[in-house]
Formats: structure tokens, sequence, C-alpha cells
């Protein structure tokens, strides 16, 4: 330390603290513009929603399609498959829900959920597994055709995205 | 002694001397062309000049018409979408409007499931249409000359001033070089002067920066573009309204830019005043 | 000069740290006991200053590189996409390109007071070299910078200062084909140039680092142009020196910030918004403010190999700028003959970045002439002889006797 004699400035000195404390400030605000750039940007935010024609999935079909740069698979069940999703105990699945709560009334056949695993992000492969839904070749789960987990170290079923049908034919997506 | 003195005069007479003789001859050229006749461009007042400046919304809309019943025919702008025209700081046309905007054009996509490529309506992520396909198919419709993309043209267009007013622009904040530019060339078709004639299509513009005919024809004419609002269709209106219109493409982020600018810069005032009295403060018993 | 350290670990942990690593010690003998002179003036806030931009174009430019595409298909419409879509996108990208002119100023502020106060004479030599050497890091760093928009300005910028080489005998041609890798400045050129833009500031950042080591070897240097002699003479470098960086700091961020939010494009050429079209050349091609000086140098010569020896003379000439100053005197308050040139120095070199962004004919070519004779006269013959010939005023004793000495004055 240098031997002027000066004053030792008094920690609490106002002066300074409020000095200190508009800098704190300044720098803290200046911080947000660079973590939100990160964030989805306009154009993405734009492509946000996606319009398919579902008139053309024949029973028994699963099409994929990408929303949100993300596979979504659309299935028309069969009958048979209806029939054996209602036969199932919903209380003994991991994550409990009923397959009438993941489809639209009026169109129950038609099932939308966003394939993508629920265990580390892979996509599950149709008509596959011990249920006949999907299989995740990545770490073994086990889907059914309503796209609910069974088994494997999935914790959560496939989600079902926000959707609406637009007419009979079209589901908006998003 | 002498010998210093003496160094010391000449320094400052030889500096004079090259500061003389620099700046004649670099002033000699600068207010020759000044005489000549160079290209017309005077300034004009936007309500988004200056550091509270904002858009004119209407203005922005009526300038949108602008665009889209005349530019539109023949530039493209392919930096804007439909949405755009939602933004905060633009044009504000409700979603609603966009939709219905968008769904007025059609737009190729594709390839379906079977591998072609199909028409659909617009959407609001849409850009907004170009009418040629291509570059050259635009060159090819007007005889060799392309007509610019309009999506930055309120910045990429300067006259150039000549001289050293560019020294004051930071001081009065002088950034509206564009759509000055933009108004004075739209009304700058009046008759050639005596003796300056155009080739083929080409007009006399006295505004154009790219010499003294341009092969853009006239574009507007009074009362060509009908406006809602009751504000006067005549060509000088037109022209200003796409001006502040091509402003905001070109800088859409400008609302945002002066409003933010304006609290950072009040606060760093303050937080230098801050700093100067605590410096200050801290430096008072150290004599330097 | 730095003497034994004076730092004395507080806990356990951070004597186990010394002991192992002594990085608080480093910090803390660099940035807080550092003893710094204490009649240093605003002049030398500008290396904090410097420091402060050096972070802020490193920050900026990371952000910009998650969202940019270096590809002569993309480029252009992914800084507008930054500009447009990008969230605070405009904000980062004008931080960068008016960080960019601010940094210049901020560095040509910095030499100039080194040349006013003879910063480069002993034991500085060192010092002031890395300095130059930064300096040209950071114009090669901001000419890379400016090709990556891909507008027409970065097209032909790159297209004519690449050319520069084709001045050398012999090999010019093959150098400049290998710059380019390819026959034109295309898609290689922009993916070569954007890998150096992104590196050379971490190379600038590590001869700051150099810099600083060797400024803290011989210390500051202060008005006077005296050295230290006596702990009198300074003061501690925290709290003093760094108070009243922050406040040179934040005064110069509201200059910043000035030209960031009300005119951003001030400092940039209007025609580097039109994509960039190898078939057109704008009709008048500038490069950057910062680099206008060295323009005018290089067209005032009507010989191409001469033009550019002489601009990159122009700035060599600064490397043996020690050697060439034969005054012991150092500070230019004690110089008077020396000041006087120094003035006019500046004025050429105002004068020569005028005369650059003008077109190349006529009186404008003859005042070039003049200016860049000047210039090289001021550095090869007026400083040799004016040292010798210059009867310096009486150089004060001490630092503190100098202080002393003004604030009875007052």
């Amino acid at each position: 330390m240098a031997t002027m004699d000066t004053a030792e400035p008094s920690r609490r000195d106002f002066l300074y603290i409020a000095t200190g404390a508009v800098a704190a400030v300044g720098a803290a605000s200046a911080v947000w513009p660079f973590i939100d750039q990160m964030n989805p940007d306009a154009s993405a935010l734009a492509m946000a929603s996606t319009e398919v024609d579902v008139s053309a999935v024949a029973p028994g079909q699963i099409i994929t399609v990408k929303w949100r740069g993300k596979p979504v698979f659309i299935r028309n069940r069969t009958p048979d498959e209806m029939k054996k999703l209602d036969a199932m105990d919903v209380k003994s699945l991991k994550d409990p829900q009923s397959d009438a709560d993941r489809v639209k009334k009026g169109h129950e056949n038609l099932l939308v959920v966003v394939g993508v695993c629920t265990h580390l992000g892979c996509v599950p492969l149709g008509h596959a597994g011990d249920h006949d839904g999907w299989f995740c070749p990545c770490h073994g789960s086990h889907y059914d055709a309503s796209g609910r987990i069974h088994a494997g170290p999935a914790p959560l079923n496939l989600p079902v995205p926000p959707y609406e049908f637009i007419s009979d034919k079209v589901v908006k997506i998003g | 002694m002498t010998m210093i003195l003496s160094g010391s005069k000449l320094g400052r007479v030889l500096g004079a001397a090259v500061l003389a003789v620099g700046l004649g001859f670099a002033a000699a050229p600068a207010s020759a062309s000044d005489a000549g006749h160079g290209p017309k461009v005077e300034m004009q007042s936007w309500s988004f000049a200056g550091p509270f400046g904002r858009f004119d919304k209407g203005q922005l809309q009526r300038g949108y018409k602008v665009y889209k019943e005349v530019c539109a025919a023949c530039h493209s702008m392919q930096l804007v979408a439909y949405r755009n025209l939602t933004d905060e700081g633009g044009p504000s046309f409700t979603v609603d409007q966009v939709k219905a905007l968008a769904a007025e054009i059609k737009v190729k996509d594709g390839p379906n499931d079977a591998g072609e490529m199909f028409e659909r309506n617009g959407r609001p992520s849409d850009r907004f249409p170009s009418p040629f396909a291509n570059d050259e198919a635009a060159r090819a419709a007007f005889g060799g000359a392309l007509p610019p993309d309009l999506s930055l043209i309120g910045k990429n267009r300067a006259a150039h001033r000549g001289g050293v007013s560019f020294l004051g622009d930071p001081f009065t904040l002088y950034a509206e070089a564009g759509p000055d530019y933009v108004y004075n060339l739209m009304t700058g078709y009046v008759d050639a002067p005596a003796g300056t004639t155009c080739d083929g299509a080409l007009q006399y513009n006295q505004s154009f920066i790219g010499g003294t005919c341009i092969a853009m024809p006239n574009p507007l004419a009074e009362g060509m573009v009908t406006y809602d609002d009751g504000t006067k269709t005549t060509v000088e209106q037109y022209a200003r309204d796409v001006a502040a219109f091509l402003m905001w493409t070109a800088e859409p982020k400008l609302e945002a830019r002066k409003s933010t600018g304006l609290k950072v810069i009040l606060f760093l005032i303050v937080l230098t005043g801050l700093l100067y009295l605590s410096k200050r403060k801290l430096w008072a018993n150290v004599a330097h | 000069m730095s003497g034994h350290s004076t730092y004395t670990p507080s806990n356990g942990f951070t004597r186990w740290l010394d002991a192992r690593l002594p990085i608080i010690r480093l910090s803390y003998d660099s940035f807080v006991a550092y003893p710094t002179p204490r009649n240093l003036n605003y002049w030398w806030t500008f290396g904090g200053i410097l420091s402060m931009m050096l972070a802020v174009q490193l920050i900026t430019g990371i952000v910009l590189v998650m969202h940019y595409t270096p590809n002569t298909l993309m480029a252009f419409a992914s800084v507008e996409h930054i500009m447009r879509d990008v969230n605070w996108g405009w904000l980062i990208r004008y931080m960068h390109a008016n960080g960019a002119s601010m940094f210049f100023v901020a560095v040509y502020i910095h030499i100039l007071r080194g040349m006013y106060y003879g910063s480069y004479k002993a034991p500085r030599e060192i010092l002031w070299i890395l300095g130059v050497v930064i300096y040209l890091l950071m114009m090669a760093t901001a000419f890379m910078g400016y090709v990556l928009p891909w507008g027409q300005m970065s097209f032909w910028g790159a297209t004519v200062i690449t050319n520069l080489f084709s001045a050398i005998p012999l090999i010019g041609d093959p150098i400049v084909i290998w710059l380019w890798g390819g026959f034109s400045v295309d898609n290689p050129t922009l993916n070569r140039f954007f890998s150096l833009h992104y590196l050379l500031p971490f190379v600038i950042a590590a001869v700051v680092v150099l810099h600083v080591w060797a400024l803290h070897v011989v210390g500051q240097n202060n008005p006077t142009g005296v050295e230290v002699k006596s702990e009198q003479d300074t003061v501690a470098f925290t709290p003093y020196a760094t108070l009243k960086d922050a406040f040179g700091m934040s005064a110069f961020l509201v200059l910043f910030c000035w030209f960031l939010f009300y005119t951003p494009n001030y400092m940039g050429h209007p025609d580097n918004y039109i994509p960039a079209n190898p078939m057109v050349t704008p009709a008048h091609i500038v490069p950057e403010w910062y680099f206008l000086p060295f323009y005018a140098i290089l067209r005032s010569i009507p010989d191409k190999l001469g033009g550019v020896i002489a601009m990159f003379g122009a700035i060599a000439v600064l490397f043996v700028l020690p050697w060439l100053d034969t005054s012991k005197v150092k500070s230019s308050t004690y110089r008077p003959l020396y000041k006087q040139f120094f003035w006019i120095l500046v004025v050429v070199g105002l004068g020569l970045g005028y005369l650059g962004s003008q077109p190349a004919e006529g009186g404008y070519v003859i005042a070039s002439r003049i200016l860049t004779a000047w210039y090289f006269f001021h550095f090869l013959v007026i400083l040799p002889v004016v040292g010798l010939i210059e009867k310096p005023k009486p150089v004060p004793e001490s630092i503190t006797a100098a202080v002393l000495a003004k604030n009875a004055a007052h």
C-alpha cells in the first residue's frame, strides 16, 4: 500500500454503496439480452404451428409429421386396437391416463402424440413392442397404441401436443 | 538559443503551410462538384427521427398499401414476412388482418408425400412474395435493369452530401438519409433540363444517385392508391408514406432501439455522475 | 518496480490455495496493491477502457456466432435474421459493429497518449512494441470481421485489400490465390476469414496479457515522464486507479451508447446493406474510418508496390519509434518544440483520414501526397532532429515535487 495519509474511506459510506448498487443493477440488466438471445427467436415462434390433412391416414396407419423440429405421430387406430386399449387397467399404469383423455371427442380413433420417448428423447418405432404401440430402441421402453408407457425406463406417456381440428379433415398442431 | 526559437517557429510555420495546402486542395474539388448539378436530395421531417422518434402507425399502414399496390409489382422484399406487420413498433396490423393479407397470396410449398410441389394459401409466417422467380427473370422483363430488393432500401441508399457536413450527424442524430432519398426519388421525376436527354425508356430524375437517368418509370400518380383514413392521395403523400414504410422494413427494431437507448443512456449518466462523485471523494485527500 | 508481494492470505483456504496456485496473490499484487503514479490524468484511463472494449467485442462476438452462418449464400441473410428475429439481436449486432469503431477510437487515443508523454522510451520499448502488435492484430481482426456480413463493402473491401499482396514481385499472385482459396473472393475466403476473425481476438487477449505484464515490470509512465522514485510518488491501484478507471469507462460507455442506440449506422457504409455482388463494384469504395489514413497513404503513391510499401511502412515505422526519438525527456510537457510537431502530426493524421474518404482524384491526391510525405518526415527526420536541437524545459525532481508545485500554483 502507498503511504499516502488518506483517510481510509468508511465502508458504510452512502455514496460508495449507492454507486456500487447502481453499477450492480446496470450489470445485471445488461446480462439479460445475452441470455434471452438464446431463447427461440421470432421466426421460430412464427413457425410453431403445423396444419396436417389427416383424411388420408388409413385405419392402422401411422404418419409422422414435423412440428417444432420434432416428429409428431398421427395414428388412425383400428377398432381392434381400440378394444384392446379399453380392456386395459388404467390404474396399473406408470402414468395413469385413460385413452379418452388423450384424443378429441368425435375423433377417438385418431391419436396425435409427440414422437419423442420421455426417457431420453429418442424416436420410438411404431407398431412395435409388447403392446403393438411403440417401442423405443434406445433403452427399451414399451408404449401402447395410446402412447402410454407400460414397461421400460421412460417415466411418462408420450405427450399429446396442443392441437385442434380446424375442419373434419385438417388438424392444426400447435 | 536562437536556433531553438527558430525551430519552434519553424514547426508552427511548417504546420500551417501543410494544413493550408492540404485543406486547400481538398476543398477545391469538393466545391467544384457542389457547383455542378448533383442529385437534389432535400431533408424531410420524419416522426421517427431523433432520440424520441416513433413510427406513425397510420403512415406505415398507408405506406404498406402503396408498396403492395405499386412497388411490389416489380420489386421484391425478401426479408420481410407478413407476421412482421403485427410486430410491436411496426404498422400494428391485427393478427386477423395479417392472416387475411397473407391468405391473398399463393405460396409454392412441398414436396408433398407424392414428391410434388403444390400451391397453398399464404400464412403469416410467409415472406412477402417476389414478383419474379429470380434476378435473371426480372432483368429479362426490364431490358436488363434489375429492380432492387426493397427490404433494406431505407438503409442502403444515401446521397453523398459532400464536404464535412457528416461531422454534425452524431450531434443532430441525422440518420434518415435513406427515407429522404426515397422520398426525393419518388418526387424527382421532373422535366429534364435543356441539353439533357435520356436514352430509350430511361427517364430523367433530379434525385437519382446512380446517374442522370433512371430505368424505373415514374411509379406514382395522384389518386392511384385509395386511402381509407381520409389522407390526401397526392404523389408527395404516397412518397412520404412509402418512404416511412421502407424505413420500417429496413430497421424494424427502430422503436425498441430508441426507447431502450433512452433508458440506457439516462442510466449511464446517473452511474457516471455517481462514479465521478465517488472518485472525487476518494481522491480528495490525495494531491494529484 | 513491483517489489515483493504484500499479500497475506486471511484464512485457511486461501493459505492452502496460495501454497499451490498463488492466483489470489497474483491478482492482488497486480490489481490491488500495484503502485500507480499518483499524478495520472484521464488519458491514462484508456488502458482500462480498451480492456472493457475487448471484453465487449469478445462477448458480443461469441453470441453473434450462435446465429451467424459463414456461407456466401446465407451470410447476409443470417445477419439480417439476427437484426430482425433473434431476441435482442439488433442490440448485440449493433454493439459489435459500433464496438469495433469505439475500440479504435480508444486505441488511437491510447497510442497518441503514449506518443505525447513519451511512453515508448526506455525502459518501455517492449511494452510499446507489444502495443503496436495488438494494434496490427486489431486491424486484421476488424478487416476480416467487416467481410463477414457479406455486403457489397465486405466483398469489395476483401477484394481490394487481399489484392494488395499481388503487388509483391514474383510471388504476389500465388499468394493472393492462396489467400482466397480460389480465383476470386468467394466461399473459401469467407470461411477462413470467419475462422481467423474468431481466433484473432483471443490472440489479442493473449498479447494484452503480455502488454500488461510488461507494464507491471517497468511501471506506468506518467504525465511528467519522471520515473517513480519513492512510495510517495504512488497510490495503490485499488481503490484509486480502479475507481478513476471505472469513471472513465462509464463516461466512455455514454459515448458508445450514443452511437449504438441513436446513429448505429453512422460509422458503417450504406452499401454494406446491399448483398455482395461480384459483378458490380460500388462507385466509391472506402474502408472503415479507422483505416482511412492508411488508405490515403496507399493511394497517394502512383505505383502499386510503392503504395503498398508506404502503407505498411506507415505502421512499421511505429515499431522503431523508441529508437527514432533521440530526446532524453519523455513528456511533451517539457518539450516545447516536439509538442508542436505532435499536434501537427495529429492534424496530418486527421487530414489523411478525410482524404482517404474522398475520391482519388485531382487535388485530393496532391494533398494526400503532401500529408503522406509529412507523416514519414515526422517520424524519420523531425523526431531524431528535434531531440538533438530542442532545449527542454526543466524537468521536475520527482512526481511528488511536480504534484506539490502544481497544487501550490492553484
